[in-house]
């Protein structure tokens, strides 16, 4: 079927199969930022903003983004870039692959929270899984962001 | 130094955290086939009949190949240096399939849907055998996992197929019995640790295609392009100079890409059709069909007389290998080879026992790789040792560990170069709070609060085996390219080699161009394993920008006619008396002009020796005697890696090997049901450590200073996972008085350990 959408500020018309997850969609799109480490909405990583809010493109079926704003980090790349300067000082990207749904997560997050407390962060974020860094160096770098920004 | 030392970014870190198109997935060529595995329902069974007329009909399938179309030959998919230990025993496909999700179809079509489809329509009718489930006793099982007459062993490893036996071991140095018999004190005890996830965030992949010479390219997300290069070559009997393998961005590897798991389903798909093919795992396939640690019984006696002196340490091992011997062998190996050296006031030592074949996943190489499995069963029992001597765990290490300069039993006759591990000691129980929380302190409603501790070694590199080249070559503007066939997988390797080449050269890093990995360029690296990248490939980068540093010298003074001892070159000019040269002219007139010389640079290094890094792990928990819930508050773990190259990095590879260490022994835990089906198979089932269940973690580092290592230099990856299971058990264990011997340390087994107390 064919559905109208925008993906980051684009009006565009997408064909999409019945069966078919936005991730896949956007990935087939060109939109290569979006990964996928698992197939039980655990893991994080395929994170965009569907109408401003962090869902998981790899559980949400394409054609139920008719008529709504997509924003992968391929459209937010100077907020991205922004906060990937402090993650990367503190070495928290490691193999960087979770990196884009994590980015996507924490810059929902400073526009969803005021002066988040540590629990606080943590609470938001714990739906994206990282196995390399064992979040610390991120947090110290969330911290850094928000106190600066 | 300028370069050294420093907490520098990683050179690709802005670009790969904002999502660019870096990876193995996105750099795979239009109208790629896609790649899919039908894979075995049984434990063990051989296949009858294969009917794969249905599936080859199909408008859109490329080709369904089996068993009947492969070479037969045997190879392992293990990376290692040839001759590989591990046992050449597995085809690509095999008449007999030796566990649930073992490949029995190779299945190629235009799309993931025709390929699914097409799956489903290969029909197989298998004869079912009796599988070999239990590792304890799978040595005396009827059925054998591995009964082929053409299994091939590079090296005599002890195998006896009939009996399920991969591999025997014994080491002994001294009389371990008879000094056991003569200590005042000794501890016996069996511990279990389980198999492991690697839980990459990136699931295994890799594309192929053939070039315009029609060689077979193949870009994987591997840890070990040279070793998939070797193993493609036998696999698929080509010679391996028509094969190029890839390594791009990696999302991780933890030791699981150190197997070539994938990559030659995608390569015969290609073979075959002569189209591009990319094969990607789904996290299930990622948990049922690849690899994980080695489960393990480790069995430990140790000795001590009344004065707390170790005397006499043995450990029996049984290790568990699973369908194929991947790693079977060298895992077993050092998990001896890792823990006899620490304790050197030994009289007599020994590590022996066996490594089986069951009808499960094949284990493989996991950050650790032996060590860690040894570290829990050695540090445990020492813990206690010290409880029987009535020391202080710490105290008692601090009396019986090998300093700087002391050689032990089973450390092959050389000297420590260096060590701070005691220093590591002292510093962790001050930043942990030991003298005040030592060992608990009821906290009321319940709750217990407690300390815990352990120590550990691993290795830095593969003594007398893994060699490593560098190559770096001068370019016609003054700048450098850094040739590398180590793979950085995300630990920031290709950074810390590039600091180490632009210390030597007073250069700046945007002078440096760094490439890894590619095997038609690259200089040979065994690949980023084993501990082995800072301090071998390191030492190779060292001795390389030496090399082109002083051959840049000679030319500098052929043009500015002088002799070689009266230049000197500060990075970026070179200077004899009153005439110089700026390196970028040097470059221009040597590659461009009237020098004739394309400067390159190289260095290979082996090592004789394996550098232990050093780790002492203090945790603090609290059990909730209720429950038996242990929540993780603290830790701390202080390193000896050498030299620190960058304190950032360094300090993310500790804490991340730490969580992982965390999740070996609070969560994770690969399980199967009674008919040897994987039930652990998603993040659901298979839990990893999320932010909310880590606590504080504090690293700190002891530098020490090894005399055989780049800038004094060792290896920091593996060595930081060993610690968290024994230090965490110790708390446990100091709180509630519960010993939990078998990991995972769930709260089921710490309350039913507090009930059967009472």
């Amino acid at each position: 079927m064919q559905i109208e959408t925008t993906i980051n500020g684009k009006k565009i018309t997408l064909e999409v199969a019945n069966d078919e997850l936005l991730s896949d969609a956007l990935r087939t799109k060109g939109y290569l930022s979006i990964r996928q480490g698992c197939d039980t909405s655990c893991c994080g990583l395929c994170t965009v903003w569907i109408d401003g809010k962090p869902t998981l493109s790899c559980s949400t079926l394409a054609f139920r983004v008719k008529g709504k704003q997509i924003t992968t980090i391929e459209g937010v790349q100077p907020q991205a870039e922004e906060f990937a300067q402090v993650l990367v000082a503190e070495g928290a990207e490691q193999c960087g692959f979770c990196s884009p749904g994590f980015i996507m997560t924490v810059l929902a997050m400073k526009h969803e929270l005021k002066n988040p407390t540590e629990q606080e962060i943590i609470h938001y974020l714990t739906g994206n899984l990282c196995r390399c860094t064992g979040y610390m160096g991120q947090l110290r770098a969330i911290k850094k962001y928000l106190g600066g920004a | 130094m300028k370069y050294v030392g420093k907490g520098l970014p990683k050179l690709d870190g802005i670009r790969i955290a904002t999502g660019q198109p870096v990876y193995t997935e996105d750099l795979a060529p239009a109208n790629t086939l896609v790649v899919k595995i039908l894979r075995s329902p049984h434990a063990f069974a051989r296949i009858k009949t294969i009917d794969t007329s249905q599936a080859v009909a199909l408008e859109g399938v490329a080709c369904v190949l089996t068993h009947q179309d492969v070479p037969q030959v045997r190879f392992t998919l293990a990376g290692q240096s040839y001759p590989e230990p591990s046992p050449y025993d597995r085809y690509i496909l095999d008449e007999i399939v030796r566990y649930v999700g073992d490949e029995v179809a190779i299945i190629a079509a235009v799309d993931e849907k025709t390929a699914v489809r097409a799956m489903n329509l290969v029909k197989v009718d298998y004869e079912v055998f009796d599988p070999v489930l239990d590792f304890e006793t799978a040595t005396e099982h009827p059925s054998v996992v591995h009964p082929e007459a053409d299994l091939v062993c590079n090296i005599d490893i002890g195998l006896e197929q009939e009996k399920n036996i991969v591999c025997s071991h014994s080491n002994e140095v001294g009389d371990v019995e008879q000094e056991l018999s003569q200590c005042d004190v000794v501890v016996e005890e069996t511990y279990y640790i389980q198999a492991q996830a690697h839980a990459m965030m990136e699931t295994y992949r890799a594309v192929s295609y053939l070039d315009h010479a029609g060689r077979l390219v193949v870009t994987s997300s591997t840890q070990i392009p040279f070793h998939v290069r070797r193993q493609l070559a036998r696999a698929l009997q080509l010679p391996a100079s028509r094969i190029r393998v890839i390594k791009p961005r990696i999302g991780g590897g933890f030791g699981g890409k150190q197997t070539g798991s994938i990559e030659v389903f995608a390569a015969l798909v290609t073979l075959q059709t002569g189209q591009p093919a990319k094969i990607i795992l789904d996290r299930r396939e990622t948990f049922t069909s690849t690899t994980s640690r080695h489960a393990m019984r480790l069995k430990v006696r140790i000795g001590a007389d009344r004065e707390g002196f170790i005397r006499a340490l043995d450990i029996e091992g049984l290790s568990d290998t699973g369908a194929y011997g991947e790693h079977a062998p060298t895992v077993f190996w050092v998990v001896g080879e890792k823990t006899l050296p620490l304790y050197n006031k030994t009289r007599a030592v020994r590590y022996h026992g066996q490594v089986v074949y069951t009808n499960k996943m094949p284990a493989g190489a996991l950050r650790g790789y032996g060590a860690t499995q040894g570290t829990f069963a050695l540090e445990c029992a020492v813990n206690k040792l010290a409880e029987k001597l009535n020391l202080d765990p710490a105290e008692l290490r601090l009396k019986n560990l090998i300093k700087e300069g002391e050689t032990a039993l089973a450390y092959h006759g050389k000297r420590l170069g260096s060590s701070t591990l005691h220093q590591c000691i002292e510093k962790g129980k001050e930043l942990i709070g030991w003298q005040e929380k030592y060992p608990r302190k009821d906290m009321g409603h319940n709750k217990v609060r407690a300390v815990g501790m352990a120590v550990t070694m691993q290795g830095s590199g593969i003594a007398g085996i893994d060699t490593a080249s560098a190559e770096i070559r001068l370019n016609d503007d003054g700048s450098y390219t850094l040739l590398l066939g180590s793979t950085d997988m995300g630990t920031g390797s290709d950074t810390i080699l590039s600091q180490m080449a632009a210390e030597v050269l007073e250069t700046t890093l945007d002078q440096i161009v760094v490439y890894a990995a590619d095997t038609d360029i690259s200089p040979f690296d065994p690949g980023s394993y084993a501990s082995s990248t800072t301090y071998v490939t390191g030492m190779a980068v060292l001795k390389a920008a030496q090399d082109i540093k002083s051959k840049i010298i000679q030319q500098g003074a052929k043009f500015l006619e002088t002799t070689v001892a009266e230049v000197a070159f500060d990075g970026q000019l070179l200077q004899a008396g009153d005439k110089s040269m700026t390196l970028e002219k040097l470059a221009e007139l040597s590659i461009l002009g009237s020098g004739k010389l394309q400067l390159v640079g190289h260095g290979t290094h082996g090592s004789d020796v394996s550098p232990p890094p050093y780790v002492a792990g203090f945790a603090e928990v609290e059990v909730d005697q209720e429950t038996g819930k242990t929540t993780l508050l603290d830790y701390v773990a202080v390193v000896d890696c050498g030299t620190v190259i960058n304190p950032t990095l360094a300090r993310i590879q500790v804490e991340g090997g730490i969580v992982q260490g965390i999740g070996l022994a609070l969560y994770e835990d690969v399980k199967y049901d009674a008919k040897g089906t994987l039930l652990t198979n998603s993040f659901m089932q298979y839990k990893i450590p999320c932010r909310k269940d880590i606590g504080n973690i504090r690293v700190a580092f002891e530098e020490s200073h090894e005399p055989t290592g780049p800038f004094g230099a060792k290896s920091i990856g593996e060595v930081v996972i060993n610690t968290p299971a024994p230090a965490i058990a110790h708390a446990v264990y100091n709180a509630v008085g519960v010993s939990v011997t078998k990991l995972p340390i769930t709260p089921e087994k710490v309350f039913m350990g507090m009930q059967n107390k009472i």
